[in-house]
């Protein structure tokens, strides 16, 4: 190795090396201590012995363990279809009309992504206040004659998830209306040209030439709204509480993993060990789901 | 070369600022060398209090120096747990009571104190109990104050409407009624913190299912959370929900309390924790307390009482003779006179002087009748706790989701799955 490469080696190194330690030692290395972790049983915040994979075995099938994981895997599951349906169709929707340059999309594309800047905590913290029995939107549809439609959103169980995924896609929209809107910006106007030449429906245009031609944004929108639903904290513990009230409606494997591996004044002592197994699950998930979603999405791609 | 000496330049000021931060200040020659300890608290809204009492003790030990830190109190356990996991924790702090306690004691970060403060001794048992590990049965904390919970009333409705003190349930209910014609929220109490239906039960529970006799059989497993007894007061809870706020589960703990202190409510189950703060809100607020009866009224009625803060010492402090005395100072009469005086809070320190203040005189008396505050001092020590399962099952049955059986088998199955007197 002469002179040259070696010093281009050793600034490569000097580049890489602060990224790789912070990945190291706040991305793996917690992902390993985790994983440690899970393999021992505790007695409060000390380990006791090496128990192999019985913290696995109990969160699985142990009550009350698998009820409640269970049911906040559900309301992920809840979360991530939400999202996708929702959040993402509104997304490409309002990606779409704003690539047609409809009248005053550029104020469109500043208005929606404004939201996306919130803090998540001061979004939470608001809507939680415009959610209340005699909040703002309560207050609002008694104001257009609506008042049999006036609830406690975040009090009764069959409304309070869906109320804070609603919140989170009012904040979060405009991300991938962006992203779409660049995508679709990207399709060859030769492409969109020729197929109005040839006559070809907005419709048609759409789902048979925009659609494949922006598959690889939708696979990253798709894999984040994976990420993202599987980490669902800050919502649920800024509108809700760490317990998912009520009754565990909105307990997501987020708030689980939290309350169970710290504790809390309520819930009780921490179980490092069934915690840390939760968050290897956490971990676990993510990286399968997402693979499986780039697989899926890939194989939908398409290349002009 | 240009490069070479821009790489230099960035490595220089690296270097130097690691060195910088590394760079301790010596205390300039002559100056007396104070001994600093590290005092934490969960009540930032107690900041100012906390700041007077340890000017009065540094005034009486110039050579020790209190630093206070007030964490936000739902965040405290975990900031604390993982401080004293990692070494830096407080030497002197705020320790919970029961499990909350135990969870560190058991983990060896707090110093036991019978040998450091022996007036321990002299402190009540049940004040004591909410110190003591369950595992070793050692001391660990020196017993700060102690909550009951009870009901508020406001007497210039009940004045206004010309209402009294019901002696039993059915006029509980009658005084309800009379409020609610008169177009007041009888109850402020809501349902969408979890925590506060485990208030409602210390409040309206043990008049019902049998107090002090119930909760002993309970934690000897000789009865337990299916008795029928323990159903019928979930029915009575379930009943109250008539005299609640419109739309209740959605009514937060923040907004119940605004509810009574700006006398837009009547009644409020809540803790003795918060008179202090009604004071503060609504000065002019005319209010009182009560014990809530049950069916009975010929039986006095009981109130739940538990321990709620221990002052407790780091097992790692380098510095134990300084905290030892900032203990000693925090379990004196003084201290705890002055938590009377200016946090209304019960003081657990004994031979207080309440009579100077007749709110507090009034909880003393209403504690005579005092029954333990069923599942935060018996079934918060192992996960899931009697009161998570309690919480989350109670805003079931308030909402019209679970049954008040259905809320009492959650209960029992949660806490059957790790204690021992109920797998019999």
């Amino acid at each position: 190795m002469d002179v040259k490469q070696l010093r281009k080696a050793a600034w490569i190194i000097f580049f890489v090396t602060p990224g790789l330690m912070i990945v190291g030692v706040f991305i793996l290395l917690p992902l390993f201590m985790s994983l440690y972790n899970s393999l021992f049983s505790w007695n409060q915040l000390l380990p006791v012995e090496f128990v192999g994979l019985e913290n696995f075995s109990r969160l699985f099938t142990k009550y009350p363990y698998q009820q409640r994981f269970l049911n906040a895997l559900q309301n992920n599951l809840i979360w991530f279809l939400s999202t996708m349906i929702l959040q993402n169709s509104v997304g490409l929707l309002f990606g779409y009309l704003m690539s047609r340059s409809i009248p005053g999309y550029q104020a469109f594309k500043r208005i929606f992504f404004i939201p996306v800047l919130f803090s998540i905590i001061a979004v939470g913290f608001l809507w939680g206040l415009y959610l209340k029995p005699s909040g703002l939107v309560n207050n609002f549809l008694g104001l257009i004659g609506l008042e049999s439609l006036q609830h406690a959103w975040l009090g009764e169980e069959r409304f309070a998830t869906m109320a804070i995924i609603m919140v989170n896609i009012w904040r979060w929209v405009g991300f991938p209306s962006l992203v779409f809107l660049a995508a679709i910006d990207n399709v060859p106007t030769e492409c969109l040209e020729a197929a109005h030449l040839d006559g070809v429906g907005e419709w048609k245009l759409f789902w048979k030439i925009v659609f494949p031609l922006i598959i690889p944004s939708i696979t990253i929108i798709t894999v984040l709204t994976v990420i993202g639903s599987l980490n669902v904290f800050e919502q649920i513990y800024t509108m809700t509480g760490l317990d998912g009230g009520p009754n565990y409606s909105t307990d997501t494997i987020g708030t689980l993993f939290y309350r169970t591996a710290f504790g809390s004044v309520d819930a009780g002592s921490p179980e490092i060990g069934i915690g840390s197994a939760i968050g290897v699950v956490i971990y676990i998930l993510t990286f399968l789901i997402s693979l499986i979603s780039i697989r899926f999405s890939r194989s939908r791609e398409v290349q002009l | 070369m240009k490069r070479f000496l821009l790489l230099m330049l960035v490595c220089t000021v690296a270097v130097s600022t690691l060195f910088a931060a590394g760079t301790t200040e010596t205390p300039a020659a002559g100056s007396q060398t104070k001994t600093e300890i590290h005092f934490w608290t969960w009540r930032p809204e107690d900041v100012d209090f906390y700041a007077r009492q340890i000017a009065i003790f540094e005034a009486a030990n110039p050579d020790i120096k209190v630093v206070q830190t007030a964490h936000k109190n739902t965040e405290y356990n975990t900031i604390l747990a993982a401080a004293l996991a990692g070494g830096s924790g407080p030497d002197v702090f705020q320790g919970r009571a029961y499990g909350g306690l135990a969870t560190f004691a058991d983990s060896h970060y707090l110093e036991p104190l019978e040998q450091w403060l022996p007036e321990l001794k002299n402190y009540s048992p049940t004040a004591l109990l909410g110190a003591t590990s369950p595992t070793d049965g050692k001391i660990y904390g020196s017993p700060a104050v102690s909550q009951t919970v009870f009901m508020y009333y406001n007497k210039a409705i009940y004045k206004e409407l010309g209402l009294s003190i019901p002696k039993n349930w059915a006029q509980l209910i009658a005084n309800f009624e009379a409020m609610k014609k008169a177009g007041y929220i009888p109850l402020a109490n809501g349902a969408k913190d979890g925590w506060t239906l485990e208030t409602m039960l210390g409040g309206m529970g043990p008049a019902f299912y049998g107090a002090t006799d119930f909760f002993t059989a309970v934690v000897e497993g000789k009865r337990n959370f299916q008795d029928p007894a323990f159903i019928k007061m979930i029915e009575k809870m379930k009943s109250l929900t008539a005299y609640m706020p419109n739309m209740f589960m959605g009514v937060s703990y923040e907004d119940m309390r605004a509810n009574f202190f700006n006398e837009v409510a009547g009644h409020l189950v809540g803790g003795s924790y918060e008179a202090a703060y009604f004071n503060t809100q609504n000065p002019d607020l005319y209010y009182d307390v009560f014990a809530i009866p049950g069916e009975d009224a010929s039986k006095p009625a009981p109130v739940s009482v538990y321990a709620d803060m221990n002052f407790a010492m780091n097992a790692a402090s380098q510095k134990k003779n300084a905290s030892v005395k900032f203990l000693k100072f925090l379990s004196s009469k003084d201290f705890g006179n002055s938590m009377i005086r200016d946090l209304k809070m019960i003081s657990s320190v004994p031979g207080v002087d309440a009579s100077s203040d007749p709110f507090i005189a009034r909880v003393l008396e209403l504690q005579k009748n005092a029954t333990p505050f069923i599942f935060l001092v018996g079934f918060r020590y192992q996960q899931p706790t009697g009161s998570s399962l309690w919480q989350a099952a109670a805003q079931g049955v308030m909402a019209g989701t679970l049954t008040p059986a259905q809320a009492a088998k959650q209960v029992q199955d949660g806490i059957a799955s790790y204690y021992k007197p109920f797998q019999k």
